[in-house]
């Protein structure tokens, strides 16, 4: 094994500077995690839950918490704390908090029930967790989250959340995502949905209840930070409502973050149109760290785009690799024929030909990249997209063949309907087209082992947060993190927290909350100020394009050098040229939107230096300069053991003011140390 | 395709609206009914005028946050989600109405967006079952029959979209609340809240400004999710159950 890594230019020189690849960034002291209590893993998060002080039920009602975002995360959090007895306020941009983007997850949720008895276990979630995550997540909070898996299956069932289940009347299960054990609980192809309408009636019987206050189609635009050093605390948020445009303040004793993932800063993504960075790039900016954003999970069986015209990207189950073959022409000149003429000698099993033991069920990473490998060579198929065809062929006649066409209608019909319907074609008779595309961020506001963030009293749960997978997630275990942390991790902490706060003494007009409010004031105003030529959407187009080219599957630095300097020049034309009409104090779409492609334009830039600096292959996603001979990847344990923690720097002087961007960030290193499981090196050859 | 569409265009809940006529060209088969929209606000944002408002948000057919008439029926000519239609359905040259769901539980905001958050508050009144985080036995406790959990499953698809209301010439719920009373109702778990849950979400249905049913049909024959009318006899007996137990 040889290691390609390049030095990077002036970046081992720089860095007695304390300044990387020409200023960049820079690098701060290291960070830690000083909330999980010592002692063995197992015993770990009991103890934290015994030493973790208590809230007098008499008190609870005095306490308020604003937790923005009604997905799993958000609402499983809100309707404990709720029952609790605690006074919440849910937000959510959506007409309804059960419309939170959680609803569309498909294939389901891992937890270590063991019900098959296949020795599944919590020990062993909690190693294929940190292995999947390629050695780059906390042992400790992985291990918890294993450990609770079981006891939302638990509550689900209580709620009423409708399982699969067997004949017998006891709860099916599968294997899903390639591991060895069948710990997935389903409901059918709309897990996610169910799970939170399970969550969706708990928090309205909440709201009924009279301790949680509901407030839909609300955006939180800004956090209210108050006091300096130690006394820094996060109290309260900015919110516009969205039918009528007023800005609103909200104060509270503690605020969490469910706000979702931020996969849409490459504009096409599996994500819901309106999961948008805002709420945690706003956070960020006001000093809460932001931990590995550039790990993206890019999922290999999306239909692919069909045009310029393309809004958003759909996901079909990963299930289908199980008896589809995946090939492509072997010549270019084929790429237009149709599939069924061309002869088997001239098609390319390329994953069957370059992984004979895993074939067509390599990790997602892997299936990703060698797709796109073979479009980028001009091997693609399906319509032509800016310059190339994007997509391969995912055939099922082999399986129809051996299988009869009954059974594979019964294993996979309602996918090849859904298939049907939206690109017109018939995947009985002509292969199904796939492509990648990204569909969930592991990246996300740094927290510690009680969910808080880097400003005390902002907690982070759900996709927001970067805590549980590492570099890359295994299948069907976000809905486990997000449910983890609402109904049993994150009511637990905060009560810590709240027990101990000092009263807050601020009001509507003092300092903080007047200066976040002006903020948010001033960038609205600004929005429609600027009447350039340009929609906010071509500029999240243009965006996406430059993010997925150099900044998706593959990276190089010369690649993410690049991505920078364009995505800098799209911001500078962004706040000069965007055009948003209308007015701020009625439901005004592109004002909602523009305000979060604003943030995905600074999101973009730091994914991009993140990207750079970690110069190893890791998880999802593949470094050209750091592969192993035969061209896979490699990852670094001895230089990126760690996750990078990143601190916003204001821009300096004369560029300050709305759309001034960012100046350079500052690098935290959290050291992740593996105690209780080995490193290992993934090989899929 | 060339198109004509007739849309509905309100400034806010106060103005009176109107339809305005827009020509679309060019547009392409695959795309959807949204992504047409998409187009068509693009080129007014262009023009200095403002775009059309309307809702969507998963655009697969899963969050129920779409919904629109389309040339009178709602979500359009197909059995599916506004934001699932394509444009093959359509043919060239055709003149497409596209207005917001039309009921009084569900005030218009502007263009095609309207409130429905009177669903909410039907869940809020006893759409749920009351099993605090914590609380709750081992899965395998209490075995669910597997019809009784697959009928459950069925009811538990809906999406609350307001389709059922907007086609239901009465504007009636109760498509949508039968379906969640048949959900909660299948399953062992809800039982000691069914005759209360009844009880109080039809109450707050009607409270609501929803109109009763007259077994019209139209509001299964518009779901997205093929809720079947029998949920609604489900509901009324149910209701008539309680009512005899004195709830
Ligand atoms: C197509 C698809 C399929 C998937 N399938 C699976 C699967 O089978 N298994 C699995 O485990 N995972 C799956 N995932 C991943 C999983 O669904 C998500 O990671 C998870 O649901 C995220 O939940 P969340 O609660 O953190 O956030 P979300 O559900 O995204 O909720 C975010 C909430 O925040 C609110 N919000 C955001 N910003 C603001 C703001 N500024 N102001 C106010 N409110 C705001 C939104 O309104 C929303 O309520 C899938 C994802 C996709 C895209
Ligand atoms: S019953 Fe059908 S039409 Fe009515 S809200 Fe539910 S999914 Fe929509
Ligand atoms: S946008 Fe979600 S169902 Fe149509």
């Amino acid at each position: 094994m040889t290691d390609n890594t390049t030095n990077p230019t002036g970046s081992s020189a720089d860095s007695a500077a304390g300044s990387f690849y020409g200023g960049m960034y820079t690098e701060g002291t290291k960070v830690a995690d000083h909330k999980a209590p010592d002692g063995p893993i197992d015993k770990k998060w009991t103890r934290r839950k015994f030493e973790a002080a208590l809230v007098n039920p008499a008190n609870r009602r005095k306490m308020s918490v604003i937790i923005v975002g009604t997905g799993l995360a958000g609402g499983a959090a809100a309707a404990t704390l709720g029952e609790a007895g605690y006074h919440v306020k849910s937000f959510c941009f959506q007409d309804s908090p059960r419309r939170a983007h959680s609803i569309a997850a498909q294939g389901g949720i891992n937890a270590a029930k063991n019900y098959k008895e296949d020795g599944d276990s919590i020990q062993r979630l909690f190693y294929d967790t940190v292995k999947g995550g390629d050695y780059r997540s906390r042992e400790t909070n992985v291990y918890r989250l294993a450990e609770v898996s079981a006891n939302i299956i638990d509550q689900c069932v209580a709620q009423g959340v409708p399982f699969a289940r067997e004949y017998g009347g006891l709860l099916d299960n599968r294997s899903f995502g390639g591991v060895q054990v069948s710990r997935t609980f389903y409901a059918r192809g709309q897990t996610g949905q169910q799970l939170l309408i399970g969550a969706y009636q708990a928090l309205e019987r909440q709201v009924a209840a009279g301790t949680v206050e509901q407030f839909t189609r609300h955006e939180m635009l800004e956090v209210i930070v108050d006091g300096e050093g130690e006394e820094r605390r996060a109290r309260g948020i900015i919110v516009r409502d969205l039918v009528t445009g007023e800005i609103e303040t909200h104060l509270a004793d503690a605020v969490v973050l469910a706000s979702g993932g931020y996969g849409n800063v490459f504009f096409l993504s599996t994500n819901a149109m309106g999961s948008n960075v805002t709420a945690t790039w706003r956070a960020h900016r006001k000093g809460a760290y932001m931990a590995n954003p550039c790990y993206t999970q890019i999922h290999p069986t999306c239909i692919p785009v069909s045009g310029e015209h393309q809004s958003k990207l759909t996901l079909m189950s990963e299930s289908l690799r199980n008896d589809g073959r995946i090939w492509v022409p072997k010549n270019r000149e084929d790429c237009d024929k149709d599939p069924r003429q061309i002869k088997e000698e001239d098609r390319d099993y390329y994953l069957e030909r370059i992984y004979p033991a895993f074939g067509n069920l390599v990790p997602r990473d892997i299936a990703s990249r060698q797709a796109k490998n073979v479009c980028d060579e001009g091997r693609g198929v399906g319509p032509v997209v800016g310059d190339f065809r994007r997509g391969v062929y995912l055939d099922f006649a082999d399986a129809i063949k051996r299988l009869g066409r009954a059974a594979v209608e019964e294993k996979y019909g309602n996918l090849f309907d859904m298939y049907a319907r939206i690109t017109g074609e018939n995947p009985y008779e002509t292969p199904m087209r796939i492509y990648p595309a990204v569909h969930y961020v592991m990246g996300g506001l740094w927290v510690d082992y009680d969910l808080q963030s880097s400003i005390p009293g902002l907690f982070v749960t759900g996709e927001a947060n970067f805590s549980d997978h590492g570099a890359n997630r295994l299948g069907a275990s976000a809905l486990m993190q997000g449910l983890a942390d609402g109904y049993f991790v994150l009511p637990n902490t905060i009560r810590d927290y709240l027990a101990k706060v000092p009263p807050s003494t601020l009001k509507e007009d003092s300092p903080a909350v007047v200066e976040a409010r002006k903020a948010v004031e001033e960038r609205t105003e600004r929005f429609l100020a600027i009447n350039g030529e340009r929609s906010v959407d071509s500029f999240h187009r243009e965006l996406g394009n430059i993010m997925w080219e150099y900044c998706g599957m593959e990276r190089s630095e010369e690649g993410l050098l690049k991505a920078i300097d364009l995505i800098r020049g799209l911001r500078e034309e962004f706040w000069r040229n965007v055009r948003v009409l209308g007015s701020a104090d009625t439901l005004n779409q592109s004002l909602e939107k523009a305000g979060r492609v604003a943030d995905f334009l600074e999101l973009g830039e730091l994914m991009c230096i993140d990207a750079l600096h970690r110069r190893e292959s890791c998880g999802g996603h593949f470094r050209a300069e750091s592969q192993t001979e035969d061209g896979e990847a490699l990852r670094h344990d001895d230089e990126f053991a760690y996750v990078a923690a990143w601190e916003f720097t204001p821009p300096s002087g004369e560029q300050e003011g709305v759309g001034a961007g960012m100046g350079t960030p500052v690098l935290h290193k959290e050291d992740l140390v593996y105690e209780f499981i080995e490193l290992k090196q993934r090989s899929y050859k | 395709m060339n198109l004509t569409l007739k849309i509905w265009r309100q400034s806010g809940p106060q103005d009176k609206g109107q339809f305005v006529t827009y020509r679309v060209s060019d547009i392409s088969p695959d795309m959807s009914f949204l992504e047409m929209l998409d187009v068509l606000n693009e080129e007014l944002n262009a023009k200095g005028e403002e775009p059309i408002a309307f809702d969507s948000d998963c655009r697969e057919g899963i969050c129920g946050m779409c919904g629109l008439m389309i040339s009178g029926h709602a979500h359009g000519p197909e059995k599916t989600t506004t934001c699932q239609l394509h444009m093959r359905s359509f043919k060239d040259g055709e003149t497409i109405t596209v207005e917001p769901w039309r009921a009084e539980a569900f005030p218009i905001v502007r263009d095609l967006v309207v409130d429905r958050g009177a669903f909410d508050r039907i869940i809020q009144s006893g759409g749920f079952i009351s099993a605090n985080t914590g609380s709750a036995p081992d899965a395998h406790a209490a075995p669910v029959p597997k019809t009784a959990a697959d009928r459950a499953f069925m009811a538990a698809e809906c999406i609350g979209c307001g389709a059922c209301v907007a086609a239901c010439p009465n504007a009636s719920g109760m498509l949508f609340m039968g379906a969640k009373i048949t959900h909660l109702g299948e399953l062992p778990q809800g039982q000691p809240e069914r005759d209360a849950r009844v009880v109080s979400m039809v109450n707050q249905h009607d409270h609501e400004g929803f109109g009763g049913c007259t077994n019209i049909g139209e509001c299964s024959q518009a779901c997205p999710k093929g809720i079947p009318q029998d949920v609604i006899s489900q509901l009324n007996k149910d209701l008539r159950t309680a009512l005899k137990h004195g709830r």
